[in-house]
């Protein structure tokens, strides 16, 4: 049974045990606009909670994507790089950015559920 | 993302209801609330412009009647050469040319569209700008002219393979103009101002429209399936892969036209042994360079990688060393191309199409190469 989170900065965390996939929210995709490029953390890559773990830009601009939580990077969506545009299509499904290794769950603490999520961006 | 900036202190364009009702995403721009994307997103406004038609509010830009105080346009041309190095005694009635304002120290205070009314010039100048142009035109010619800012008029662009054929249904002379033609035309029964040019590459129109009767006109012309509204984000792509500088980012009052690689804009007759050579702001610099060339130029630049390399980025001759030797001024992703393109300025001598560079991007080294511009081929019709 996953649990979804998600932080004020527009990232979703998908978390199945110590691991957390992470990515975009359809929010925060929609303002964006078209995403042209992706650019994704080394797998084993160390980050800490809000350190810049990735980037996505638009044709208009670039944005970071922080690491909602600390912990060694597992996987990358390689499928991304080949094709942005996923992130426009399936922002919180198929475009899922990197897996985490959980380093300190006390950290999940501070993220919203869905519902203060909506709330946050109503 | 754009800044906010106080909403309350933005000014309107008169079509400002007519994004709201489209569903343009309205961001402050140049001191008013632009559209810079409708619900197609920048990607898919820019492809159908290139493939089919799109229309731009451009009415923030400033339009300006220059009226010589003696009734000959000779004598506004005359007296506008003073602060352009253009050649405007040239520009024949119905025509108009590209231009720029230029300090003492050969700097580019702006860019401006110039047109030969017959009795008149009409001048397009950046909306940032257009209060201190004014101010300058006033300052250095009001013996010889009357300076009328056309505030009380809307400006919309019309630009891709089909504009021709949407815009002849509602101005018959519009497909016998050709590229830069400029002048007085009815449109759907309005009197206008007509000019065969814009900011994309592609063929299009400019048309100056009272700004009562603007709406009623881009309803018209977007009633046609061909034209879609396109927002300033796709405007911005579109002119960046047409190599056309955007004023405060490619060019400024530190870049002279000549470093700004805009050599192509001054005529002869104003260069060294012209007929009228010289006799505008900051002359003896930048006919110095046109004798004995600038240290930097500006050039367009490809990346090897996908990655978007945008304005500020440092430009570096190699892959290591320390010290940059450029910066980007524009830059972003091409959706044309399907690939990033930017210009910035190099030192002349790393400025040969083919030279290897490198930006840094997020404290990384990305190889780019000095590339031609247009990076997409125009389709003007000349």
């Amino acid at each position: 049974m996953t649990m979804t989170l998600y932080t004020s900065d527009h990232e979703w965390l998908a978390i199945d045990g110590d691991v957390a996939t992470v990515g975009i929210t359809d929010y925060a995709q929609q303002q964006l606009g078209d995403v042209v490029f992706v650019e994704l953390p080394k797998i084993g890559r160390t980050l800490k909670k809000a350190e810049a773990a990735a980037v996505v830009e638009s044709v208009k601009a670039a944005s970071d994507v922080y690491a909602p939580v600390s912990g060694e990077v597992l996987e990358v969506n390689e499928a991304l790089a080949g094709e942005p545009a996923l992130i426009n299509s399936d922002a919180q499904g198929q475009a899922w950015f990197f897996k985490i290794k959980i380093a300190d769950k006390s950290e999940l603490g501070g993220l919203m559920d869905e519902a203060a999520y909506k709330a946050h961006t109503a | 993302m754009l800044a906010r900036n106080d909403q309350n202190s933005l000014r309107r364009t008169p079509l400002y209801g007519l994004h709201v009702s489209l569903g343009g995403k309205m961001v402050p721009f140049a001191g008013y609330e632009m559209p810079v994307q409708y619900p197609a997103g920048v990607l898919k406004e820019h492809l159908h412009t290139r493939t089919a038609a799109g229309l731009f509010d451009v009415s923030h830009m400033g339009q300006i009647a220059l009226r010589p105080k003696s009734g000959r346009v000779e004598d506004a041309a005359k007296a506008l050469e003073r602060l352009v190095p253009q050649d405007i005694m040239a520009l024949a009635p119905g025509r108009q040319r590209y231009a720029q304002f230029t300090n003492e120290d050969g700097g580019i205070l702006d860019d401006l569209m110039v047109a030969n009314f017959g009795d008149h010039l009409f001048l397009v100048v950046n909306a940032a700008c257009k209060a201190e142009d004014e101010a300058h035109l006033r300052a250095h010619l009001s013996d010889d002219c009357t300076i009328d800012s056309l505030a009380d008029r809307a400006l919309i662009a019309l630009q891709g393979p089909k504009a021709e054929f949407v815009l002849a249904k509602f101005c018959a002379e519009a497909p016998s103009m050709k590229f830069m033609d400029a002048g007085p035309h009815k449109v759907d029964g309005i009197e206008c101002f007509v000019s065969r040019s814009g900011y994309t590459g592609e063929d299009g129109f400019e048309i100056s429209v009272p700004a009562g009767d603007a709406e009623r006109l881009a309803k018209a012309l977007l009633e046609n399936s061909d034209v879609l509204p396109i927002g300033l984000g796709a405007r911005d792509s579109l002119r960046l892969e047409a190599g056309l500088c955007l004023y405060g980012h490619d060019i400024d009052t530190t870049t002279t036209p000549v470093e700004a690689a805009l050599e192509w804009s001054v005529q002869k007759s104003r260069r060294t042994g012209g007929a009228r050579a010289g006799g505008f702001p900051g002359a003896e610099k930048i006919l110095s360079q046109f004798d004995q060339g600038a240290s930097r130029r500006r050039v367009g630049l490809r990346a090897e990688g996908r990655a978007p390399v945008r304005e500020g980025a440092p430009l570096f001759a190699d892959a290591t060393s320390g010290e940059p030797i450029g910066k980007v001024t524009s830059g972003g992703f091409g959706p044309s191309l399907n690939a990033p393109v930017a210009m910035g300025y190099v030192p002349t001598a790393q400025s040969a199409l083919g030279t290897q560079l490198f930006a840094e991007v997020r404290g990384q080294r990305l190889a780019l190469q000095v590339a031609a511009m247009p990076f997409v081929k125009n389709t003007y019709k000349r």
